[in-house]
């Protein structure tokens, strides 16, 4: 391994600009004469808009047009879709509703995009709102996940009984069999709370239109540029994708909250022919409450069943998913196949069968936020799982390492075909950095104390890497998901290296750079990556489902081989040997047995002036590029163990102590992995102790800002123990499984396993509160003092 | 924001004569209340008179037995001034413990005194240490000051020039935060002079800040945090919302209560 | 309008604002000095804290027109010219940022710590104090850790120049 090579921890090369205050925002952008868009929202939950009237704040000072849904369907602007088709239990399409970018006749949410005010600056345009009167009919609004389905007020006309579906996974006949011979059957119902994701960078737009040249520019808070552009040009109809750049600078965190095709984006850059000038809408906090799409909002029954050896026989769920009130980009494979494929968690278990109804609600939009499906199916798991353990009265890491997948491959009755892994040495280790066979001392040392200890195991698998086009486009998924790489060599060997991946924090820059110096053996500071633009980028799938490393940098691999195996037909006419014996290693072509070489840069070099060679035999130039589809998904895993002290007093819930040990596979950085661990547990730990968007049965978020969400600080978290196990990813050329949602996926069970641990008893919701705790640790003490 | 005039007098007198003058004027001390709400679009004073430039609205002094704190004094000047270290260590602790670093660097507190907010810190030291809270017209006790939520007992155009706490024997403060907003769910303040025991909460009253008298005669018997054991607020009267229902918050109070004596009494 | 004068990074500006144009938008808007962000509008979030006479303030609860004669000091202006300062290198060094969003902000912030708390900071001090900021990518596991690192980095460096010194009263 060298200082920059795979398995480095370098140091950033995209943070200088961070840390002195260079990077290049959304907001950070500013183009000749812009003006400022600002949306009338819906106050209401659930509204027909009987007029708008507009006039008196068209005249205000600085106003340059208001326009509404009326005005995008006379431009022909179509709706925004979702990108996932879902077949009913019968094999009937899901029931979607239309979306349009600006209310066409109904609002369906608080924060739904009434009309847009364009003006000079951003004031007058609020100004200018406060003028407009809408005559709104108010309705009845349906918020509650558990109840929507069947409710009287439907949110669409498409889908009567508010269900967008009613979908199954898994063998139903297997499953009921194996739960009818069960010895013992554990159950839960299960709420994953609803979150908010929260990037620090509220998202934003700048459009703007070149009149001479015919073309849209669309600056935008993006995890996918190209996918934004095909949206908006294939289905949305701004322009074809030849008129249309989607640039996607620096952007501030993503979490999936930016994989989307939003209203405002969409209606910035329509909204820039309109009025001739550059238009930029950057969203307030309070916005981003109210429409960025929010995350999982569950409601779930689940059954696990053992046998007489406690051997997991099988497992039942039940879900409904709140989807909010319009189906956003990917909403509808959230809670299908990003989720119940993935119930058979690290265990062996013969029989899965899954039934998700998912609904409309006057709610947000509900999509991907890190993890997507995965953190609500590992919390089933194992949340079952701990309380099967207890309920049988087993140690909970032994009845885990009991019914752990021990061989692989191993195909789940849930589509999975997990590849590789070692889930018992993730246990192990994280046993020990745990000290598991001190914690009855140290459980007696907080009782001593009045506190109650706890401790909590999530032994969690996802799915990501995401994914083989045939695979996901055989569930109904629109787009392929391959990635491309273009690798560009210039004559004096430095390297450009194009990604479709989007970097949002991940430090693509870094990684990607030390995989291309390391396989050229060049200086990493001769490598630049360039990401998030589509005039420099060729299509590509962009940056979610931790799929970055595994199928972008795949992409990568393959272009640089590609680029190498060029190199190899230069070198052999400058080198005057045979293709064949040309070896490429350390930054040199070789001739096999002697001493002749030539080093990359002037391979570079003899390839663009082609004076050694002519350019009919072999085509000047060092240039590649590759699309890579990965064959199957990744499957990382590990054991998160959480250590929590209680107050009963104040119900103040302290995490004493976190180790997360997890396999992904072949590491590039250690330091840039562990960063992804570490700011996923908070995301987790968030759900789990702090986190829960609340709307009031009118529809009102009540949680619509910092002062109310609870976002997790400083104080609020532990400095975590990371360990790693290593089984290399058999599907990609890199052997790498991607780690940026593991830790969202793994915390939340290990937290709530840790407090119902301590508190004795399982009657506890996310977020786990402190006044939730407490009047939960009432009972504890109550059940105690009767003991 | 909506649109104002701004206005920086240099000392208490002018800003009063801008007040009187200025049709619809609101005072600006370190504007950690009123400009968020601004922003929000929830005030709109015509004209904003900053304190900013008052010079004799700054300034900590003890004079014997009593503390004067000038209006315009930052947390963060209350935090480390060594004179309130000194004199009511309990005030300094409270005064490091509002919002965060950064707030503590603008808030004041004639500003925070002012405002009453339900969830803020001062007024339970005010009510629980019997402060005088002086402004530019006359002296108001703060067991008449504080009158409500967001109310308080200044006139129109009345400004406060400093707090005037009596230096206690002995003072503690204990708060539990609202874990997202981080202001106080439940702050209580206890002092005890000569034997006046005096026991203020704020963050959970549905009026404001409050005397907790139950627990100020418990502590007359022996200020001690075991004199409080087993003696809880009533959840009459007490704030709900989402982060804690009112029983919450009553139990709390106790807890808070105890942790404030143990505070002052060293324990 | 009105007119206001301040220092801003060592440099004397001078601009004719709307009363209501927040610090962060001057920064922001008139000097073009996009390093200071703004994540939330209660007062919060702390990605906009810059130093205003040396001390960590809120840059989006500040009116700009209240500033006469302040000096302020953004992310632009932490560094002597051309270099890092002590506390940048440690966030560097140390992976305290991922996305970049929140990280001019705590830089700020972890300055304005070590000027309030000196160099030897331990974990529990850096977690309370960083009560203002808030981060979503890092779990702010690595930003303690470049806290403490920058902390002591700066106990061999000259205190920052460019701000005046601490003043008693303000």
């Amino acid at each position: 391994m060298t200082a920059t090579g795979i398995g480095a921890s370098v140091r950033r090369k995209e943070d200088h600009r961070f840390i002195t205050g260079q990077g290049r925002y959304t907001d950070d952008i500013n183009r000749p004469g812009q003006a400022h868009a600002y949306f009338l929202r819906s106050p209401h939950a659930h509204a027909m808009i009987r007029s708008i009237d507009a006039k008196a704040a068209a005249a205000m000072p600085g106003v340059l047009g208001i326009f509404t849904g009326d005005d995008l369907a006379a431009d022909k602007v179509g709706g925004l879709i979702c990108g996932w088709m879902i077949h009913n239990k019968d094999g009937s399409p899901m029931r979607a509703g239309a979306h349009p970018a600006l209310a066409q006749g109904k609002v369906r949410y608080v924060g739904d995009h009434v009309c847009v005010i364009v003006a000079e600056t951003l004031a007058q345009a609020r100004d200018a709102s406060e003028a407009i009167l809408v005559d709104y009919e108010v309705l009845p609004a349906v918020v509650d996940t558990a109840s929507a389905a069947g409710a009287k007020t439907v949110v669409h006309a498409e889908a009567p009984d508010n269900t967008v579906f009613n979908w199954h996974l898994g063998n139903k006949d297997e499953t009921e069999a194996a739960f009818r011979a069960a010895k013992h059957v554990t159950r839960l119902d299960i709420v994953n709370n609803r979150l908010v994701p929260n990037p620090m960078e509220p998202r934003a737009a700048v459009g703007d239109y070149d009149d001479g040249e015919g073309i849209f520019t669309l600056y935008t808070t993006s995890q996918n540029p190209h996918v934004a552009r095909l949206v908006l040009s294939a289905f949305i109809g701004i322009a074809p994708e030849n008129k249309l750049r989607v640039v996607a600078p620096d952007v501030g965190g993503g979490f999936g909250s930016k994989i989307f095709i939003y209203a405002e984006e969409t209606v910035c850059v329509w909204v820039a022919k309109k009025v001739g000038r550059p238009v930029k809408w950057n969203s307030d906090r309070t916005e981003a409450f109210l429409s960025d799409a929010h995350g999982r909002d569950h409601v779930t029954h689940a059954e696990l069943a053992t046998d007489a050896d406690g051997k997991i026989t099988a497992l039942r769920v039940k879900t409904t998913a709140n989807l909010g009130a319009y189906l956003s980009t990917f909403s509808s494979s959230v809670p299908t196949y990003l989720y119940a494929p993935l119930l058979s968690g690290s265990y062996d278990i013969p029989a899965i069968y899954a039934e998700v109804d998912a609904v409309y609600t006057n709610t947000a939009p509900v999509d991907a936020y890190r993890g997507a499906g995965r953190p609500e199916a590992t919390f089933v798991v194992e949340r079952l799982v701990e309380v099967a353990a207890r309920e049988l009265g087993k140690d909970p890491a032994k009845f885990r390492m009991q019914n752990y997948i021990k061989t692989f491959p191993h195909q789940t009755p849930v589509i999975m075909m997990y590849d590789a892994g070692n889930y018992g040495a993730a246990l192990k280790k994280a046993l020990e950095i745990i000290d598991y066979k001190g914690i009855g001392k140290r459980k007696r040392e907080s009782a001593r104390n009045g506190k109650l200890r706890g401790i909590g195991f999530s032994s969690y698998i996802e799915a990501c890497g995401i994914a083989p086009s045939a695979a996901v486009g055989s569930l109904g998924a629109g787009v392929g998901l391959w990635e491309s790489a273009e690798v560009r060599v210039n004559p004096v060997g430095t390297v450009e290296v194009l990604t479709g991946s989007h970097s949002h924090g991940q430090g693509h820059e870094t990684t990607f750079a030390q995989l291309v110096s390391g396989k050229l053996g060049i200086p990493i500071e001769n490598v630049s990556i360039i990401h998030g633009d589509t005039d420099k980028v060729q299509m590509g799938m962009g940056t979610y489902g931790s799929r970055s490393g595994a199928v972008g940098m795949s992409a990568i691999f393959k272009a640089v081989d590609k680029v190498i195996a060029k190199g190899k037909k230069v070198a052999a006419y400058v080198l005057e040997a045979d293709e064949a014996d040309i070896d490429f290693a350390d930054g040199h072509f070789s001739v096999k047995g002697t001493d002749r070489k030539l080093d990359f840069g002037s391979c570079a070099l003899q390839a663009y002036i082609a004076h050694k060679f002519n350019g009919q035999d072999l085509e000047p130039g060092l240039k590649e590029g590759a699309f890579y589809d990965p064959t199957n998904f990744t499957f990382p895993a590990g054991v998160h163990i959480c250590e929590v002290e209680i107050d009963p007093q104040t119900g103040v819930t302290k995490i004493e102590r976190w180790a997360a040990v997890d396999d992904f596979g072949n590491v590039i950085n250690p330091m840039i992995v562990e960063g992804q661990v570490h700011g996923g547990i908070a995301q987790g730990v968030g759900q789990a102790l702090l986190e829960g968007a609340k709307y009031n049965s009118d529809g009102q978020l009540v949680t619509a800002s910092f002062m109310d969400y609870c976002m997790p600080r400083a104080d609020d978290l532990p400095s975590f123990e990371v360990g790693m196990t290593v089984t290399a990813c058999p599907s990609n050329p890199l052997g790498i499984k991607g780690c940026g949602e593991a830790g969202a996926i793994a915390a939340p069970p290990a937290v709530i396993n840790a407090i119902t641990d301590a508190l004795g008893h399982e009657d506890i919701a996310m977020p786990a509160t402190p006044q939730a705790v407490w009047r939960a640790a009432q009972k504890s003490i109550a059940r105690m003092a009767a003991e | 924001m909506y649109a104002f005039t701004y206005h920086r007098p240099g000392s208490a007198r002018q800003a009063a004569g801008l007040l009187a003058k200025k049709e619809d004027a609101k005072i600006l001390a370190g504007g950690h209340t009123l400009l968020p709400t601004m922003k929000q679009r929830l005030a709109s004073p015509a004209a904003l008179v900053d304190l900013g430039g008052c010079g004799d609205l700054k300034g900590i002094v003890r004079k014997g037995r009593t503390l004067h704190v000038g209006a315009m004094s930052t947390h963060a000047e209350v935090a480390a001034s060594s004179i309130v270290q000194e004199a009511i260590p309990g005030l300094a602790y409270l005064a490091s413990h509002i919002g965060d670093p950064h707030v503590r660097h603008r808030g004041t507190i004639g500003g925070s005194v002012a405002n009453n907010d339900p969830a803020a810190d001062y007024p339970a030291a005010c009510l629980a240490l019997g402060a005088t809270i002086v402004t530019n017209k006359r002296k108001i006790e703060a067991d008449d000051f504080f009158t409500g939520l967001y109310e308080t007992a200044l006139e129109e155009g009345e400004i406060i020039t400093k707090v005037v706490f009596p230096v206690v024997s002995k003072a503690g403060y204990a708060k539990f935060r609202n874990p997202a907003s981080r202001y106080a769910l439940v702050g209580v303040f206890v002092a005890k002079r000569g034997s006046e025991i005096r026991v203020a909460v704020t963050g959970a009253g549905e009026g404001g800040v409050f005397r907790w008298p139950e627990a100020e005669a418990a502590l007359k018997a022996r200020f001690a945090p075991k004199s409080l054991d087993g003696l809880k607020a009533s959840a009459e009267g007490i704030n709900a919302d989402m982060h804690a229902d009112a029983d919450y918050r009553a139990h709390l109070i106790g807890v808070m209560a105890k942790q404030a004596v143990a505070q002052a009494t060293g324990k | 309008m009105a007119s206001v004068s301040m220092t801003v990074n060592g440099k004397p500006v001078t601009g004719t604002i709307d009363p209501r144009t927040l610090l962060v938008q001057f920064l922001r808007e008139n000097l073009r000095l996009t390093g200071t962000h703004v994540g939330c509008d209660t007062s919060q979030c702390g990605a906009c804290v810059v130093h205003i006479d040396g001390k960590a303030a809120k840059a989006c609860t500040v009116l700009a027109v209240s500033l006469e004669g302040a000096s302020i000091t953004t992310i632009e202006g932490l560094a002597d010219e051309g270099g890092l300062h002590p506390m940048q290198e440690a966030f560097r060094e140390h992976h305290g940022l991922q996305c970049g969003f929140c990280t001019p902000g705590m830089i700020m912030s972890a300055v304005d710590i070590v000027n309030r708390r000196g160099h030897q900071l331990d974990e529990k001090t850096i977690r309370e104090d960083l009560d203002g900021n808030i981060c979503r990518c890092t779990g702010y596991h690595n930003i303690v850790k470049a806290v403490a690192a920058g902390a002591e980095a700066m106990a061999g460096q000259a205190m920052d120049k460019k701000e005046p010194p601490r003043q008693a009263a303000e």
